[in-house]
C-alpha cells in the first residue's frame, strides 16, 4: 500500500471527527507545549546565568589570601593577607598560561562631584584590570602604565556611579570627582555590565591605578586579592596549577604550611551554577514526561475506540485483499498524524507561552532547534508506542466476524 | 471438459461451541466452472454461509481439499488468504458495506490500493471503467450514502469486478432491495456471466435464483441437489418488457 494513500486516509478520518480528533490531540499540545516552554525558559536561565558569569571575564583566575595556619593553629580566611604586588607581578613573569596579572586593592568610600555625592567601591589595579575582566570603555582611555607607577589620581567609572553623581547619560570624562577628599581626575567611563550572578550590581564601582588606591587611600602594603587570566578558556586549568606554583615557591620557608591563599576560576562558579539549572531542567522534563504519557494515553483510548467503530470497515478493507500489516499501518499512522499534529500544535502553543512568560515576568528564553526537536521527537514516540496497541487489535481481527458487526 | 475454477473435495466445518461441535458443513464435494452462474440456496443453517466463507478465502475448512483456480486453499495463511481474495475473488454482499462517506470510485478503487501491482493512475482508469459497465459513470464522485441501494449495490458489483477476478461471489446481493432494483441488479450479474465472468450467488429466494444456470441446494451441511436450470429467466427481457 501506498504511503500517500495511507496519509490520505488518516486525514479523512482524523478530518471526519473533528472535535474529537482535537480533544484527543490536546494531551499531546499540552505536553509538547510543557517541553517546549520549559525547556526554553531553563535555556535561557541557564544562558543568563553564563553570560553573567561570563561578564566577570571567562578566563578569570581569582587568587584570594586563604586561611593562615601558624603553630597548628588555623585561622579564619583573609585574616593575615599574603599576597603582595610582587606576587601578581611573579606570575606575569613566571606562568606561560597566564596573559595578563594585577593586583587588587579594594575599598569603599563616599565620593563627591557637583554638589553630588555616593558611596561605592573603589579598586586599585593595574590597566590591564579592564582586560582581564573583559571590560569595554564607553568613552575616554584606560589610564597607563605610567600613571600606575606615578600613582597619578585618574580613574574609570562604572555607569552607576555616573548615573548617581553626574545624572544618567553625562559624559564626566576629563571631570574632577573627589575620592576621599583627594580630586581624582576622570580619563574614561566604563561600559554597563549589570548584575553578576550573586545579584551584585557591577557597576556600582570606581576603578584607578593600584599604586594610587593602595598608596594614597589605604596605606597598605598588601594586595587584598590578585586577578589573573589565562590565555584562552582551554588554558584556565593549565594556568591555575602554574599560578599555584609559583605561589608555592615564592612562600618556601614561610611560617605555616605555605599555601595561605585560594585560586578560584570561573569553571568553579559555573559548574556549580549549572549544577542548579540541571535540577531544575530535570525537574521540569519529569513534568513534560507526565503530560507525554497522559497525552498518550488519550490518543490510545480513542484509537480503541475508533478500531471499535469501524469494524466493519475492517472488514471491507480485509475481504477485498487488505492484509494484516495494511489495517496496522493504517492505524498506526492515524496515531502517528495525530500525535504529531499535536506535537506541532504543542510547538506553536509552546513558544507561545514562552513569549507571554519572557514578556510578562522579564525571564530570558531561549527556543532551540534541539528543543524542538526533542518535542517532535516525542510526540511521534507517543503516537508509535500509544498507538501500536490498537493497531495490532485492527490488525489480528477476523474478517468473518468483522464484516458481521453491527 | 476444461479443469473447474473451483473444486471442493470432502470439505468439512466444524465450529466448536462451547461443549459442542456444530458441524457447518459435511463432507461436501463440488465442481464450478469458467462462465458458470450458481446459485446456492438453502435455509438459515444449512451451511450455505459456511460455504460461501471458505469460498471466499474468508475461512478455511477443517477437513478436505479446496482447489481456487488450481490453488490449494485449505493450508494458506492468513496474508496469503488475502492476497488470494484480492487477486481471485470479488466480493458482493447484502448489505453492500461500502465505506461510508466515501466517494463511489474510491470505493472501487479500494481492492487495488492493496495491489502493489497497480498504479494510481492505472488504478483509476479501471476503477471508471467499472463504474461504466454498472452503468454509474456519471456517479462516480458521488458519495456513497447518497446513492440508492439498487446504486450502491452496483458500485459493489463495480467494486467486485474490478481486479478482474476469476470468481464473483454475491451473498443475497438483493436481500435488501425491492423487486424491480432486484432485477436490475441480476441484469448486471448476467451481463457479466455473458462476458465470461463466473458467478456464484448465494440466495435464499427462488425467483432469484432462477437467473442463474445453475442451482445447489444445501440441507443440514449436505447438497441436498444439485441441477442445471433448464429454462433460466433473462432479467434483460423482463427489464425491457416492463418499460414498453
Amino acid at each position: 500500500m501506498r504511503i500517500f494513500s495511507i496519509l490520505r486516509m488518516a486525514a479523512r478520518s482524523i478530518n471526519r471527527n473533528k472535535l474529537r480528533s482535537f480533544l484527543t490531540m490536546l494531551g499531546i499540545v499540552i505536553g509538547v507545549a510543557a517541553v517546549i516552554a520549559m525547556l526554553a525558559i531553563g535555556q535561557g536561565a541557564q544562558n543568563m546565568i553564563n553570560s553573567q558569569i561570563a561578564s566577570l571575564g571567562t578566563n578569570l583566575l581569582m587568587i584570594f589570601p586563604g586561611a593562615f595556619t601558624a603553630g597548628g593553629v588555623r585561622s579564619e580566611a583573609g585574616t593575615a593577607s599574603r599576597l603582595s604586588e610582587d606576587d601578581a607581578v611573579a606570575i606575569k613573569a613566571q606562568c606561560p598560561a597566564v596573559m595578563y596579572s594585577t593586583p587588587m586593592a579594594r575599598t569603599s568610600a563616599q565620593v563627591k562631584a557637583g554638589g553630588q555625592n555616593w558611596r561605592t567601591s573603589i579598586y586599585g589595579a593595574y590597566p590591564t584590570y579592564i582586560k582581564v575582566r573583559d571590560w569595554d570603555l564607553e568613552s575616554g582611555v584606560c589610564y597607563t602604565d605610567a600613571d600606575e607607577r606615578g600613582a597619578t589620581k585618574v580613574c574609570l567609572l562604572g555607569q552607576t556611579v555616573i548615573t548617581n553623581i553626574f545624572g544618567a547619560g553625562a559624559n564626566p570624562v576629563g571631570q574632577i570627582i573627589r575620592i576621599k577628599n583627594l580630586p581624582f581626575t576622570v580619563v574614561g567611563t566604563l561600559i554597563g555590565k549589570g548584575q553578576n550572578a550573586g545579584g551584585q550590581d557591577q557597576d556600582d564601582c570606581i576603578i584607578a591605578p593600584f599604586s594610587t588606591i593602595q598608596k594614597k587611600l589605604l596605606g597598605a602594603t598588601y594586595a587584598g586579592n590578585l586577578l589573573a587570566s589565562a590565555v584562552s578558556i582551554d588554558q584556565v586549568e593549565e594556568a591555575r596549577q602554574e599560578v599555584n606554583q609559583v605561589l608555592k615557591d615564592r612562600r618556601k620557608g614561610s611560617q605555616g604550611d605555605g599555601v595561605d591563599y585560594t585560586i578560584r576560576t570561573q569553571t568553579d562558579i559555573s559548574n556549580a551554577a549549572n549544577q542548579t539549572a540541571q535540577t531544575l531542567s530535570i525537574l521540569l522534563a519529569s513534568i513534560a514526561m507526565v503530560s507525554l504519557l497522559v497525552g498518550g494515553i488519550g490518543i490510545m483510548n480513542i484509537m480503541l475506540v475508533s478500531v471499535t467503530e469501524r469494524t466493519r470497515e475492517i472488514g471491507i478493507r480485509m475481504a477485498v485483499g487488505a492484509k494484516g500489516r495494511d489495517v496496522l499501518l493504517q492505524f498506526l499512522v492515524e496515531a502517528l498524524v495525530l500525535s504529531f499534529l499535536g506535537g506541532i500544535l504543542g510547538m506553536i502553543a509552546g513558544a507561545g507561552v514562552s513569549w507571554i512568560i519572557s514578556k510578562s515576568q522579564g525571564w530570558p528564553i531561549s527556543i532551540s532547534a534541539f528543543s524542538l526537536l526533542l518535542g517532535f521527537g516525542f510526540s511521534a514516540a507517543t503516537g508509535i508506542f500509544f498507538g501500536w496497541y490498537p493497531a495490532r487489535k485492527a490488525a489480528s481481527l477476523n474478517p468473518i466476524d468483522a464484516l458481521r458487526y453491527e | 471438459m476444461s479443469q473447474p475454477i473451483i473444486s471442493l473435495r470432502s470439505i468439512s466445518k466444524a465450529y466448536v461451541m462451547g461443549e459442542t461441535t456444530v458441524n457447518a458443513l459435511k463432507d461436501v464435494s463440488l465442481d464450478i466452472h469458467k462462465g458458470d452462474f450458481v446459485a446456492i440456496m438453502g435455509a438459515s443453517g444449512s451451511g450455505k454461509s459456511t460455504l460461501m466463507n471458505i469460498l471466499g478465502c474468508l475461512d478455511v475448512p477443517t477437513a478436505g481439499s479446496y482447489l481456487l483456480d488450481g490453488i490449494e486453499v485449505s493450508k494458506l495463511s492468513r496474508d496469503e488468504l488475502a492476497d488470494l481474495r484480492n487477486r481471485k475473488l470479488g466480493f458482493v454482499f447484502q448489505s453492500f458495506n461500502l465505506l461510508s462517506r466515501t466517494s463511489a470510485i474510491e470505493n472501487v478503487e479500494l481492492p487495488m490500493l492493496y495491489n502493489h501491482t497497480v498504479t494510481p493512475r492505472e488504478s483509476h482508469k479501471r476503477a471508471l471503467a467499472a463504474l461504466d459497465i454498472v452503468g454509474l459513470k456519471e456517479r462516480a464522485h458521488h458519495f456513497s450514502n447518497q446513492l440508492s441501494g439498487g446504486q450502491q449495490q452496483r458500485v459493489a458489483i463495480a467494486r467486485s469486478i474490478v481486479n478482474e477476478p476469476v470468481l464473483i461471489l454475491a451473498d443475497e446481493p438483493t436481500g435488501n432491495l425491492d423487486t424491480h432494483i432486484s432485477i436490475e441488479i441480476m441484469a448486471v450479474f448476467q451481463r457479466l456471466n455473458g462476458q465470461g465472468i463466473t458467478v456464484v450467488l448465494v440466495t435464499h429466494e427462488q425467483d432469484i435464483a432462477q437467473y442463474a444456470k445453475r442451482n445447489v441446494v444445501f440441507r443440514d451441511g449436505n447438497i441436498l441437489s444439485d441441477a442445471l436450470v433448464t429454462e433460466p429467466r433473462n432479467a434483460a427481457t423482463e427489464l425491457s418488457a416492463v418499460r414498453s
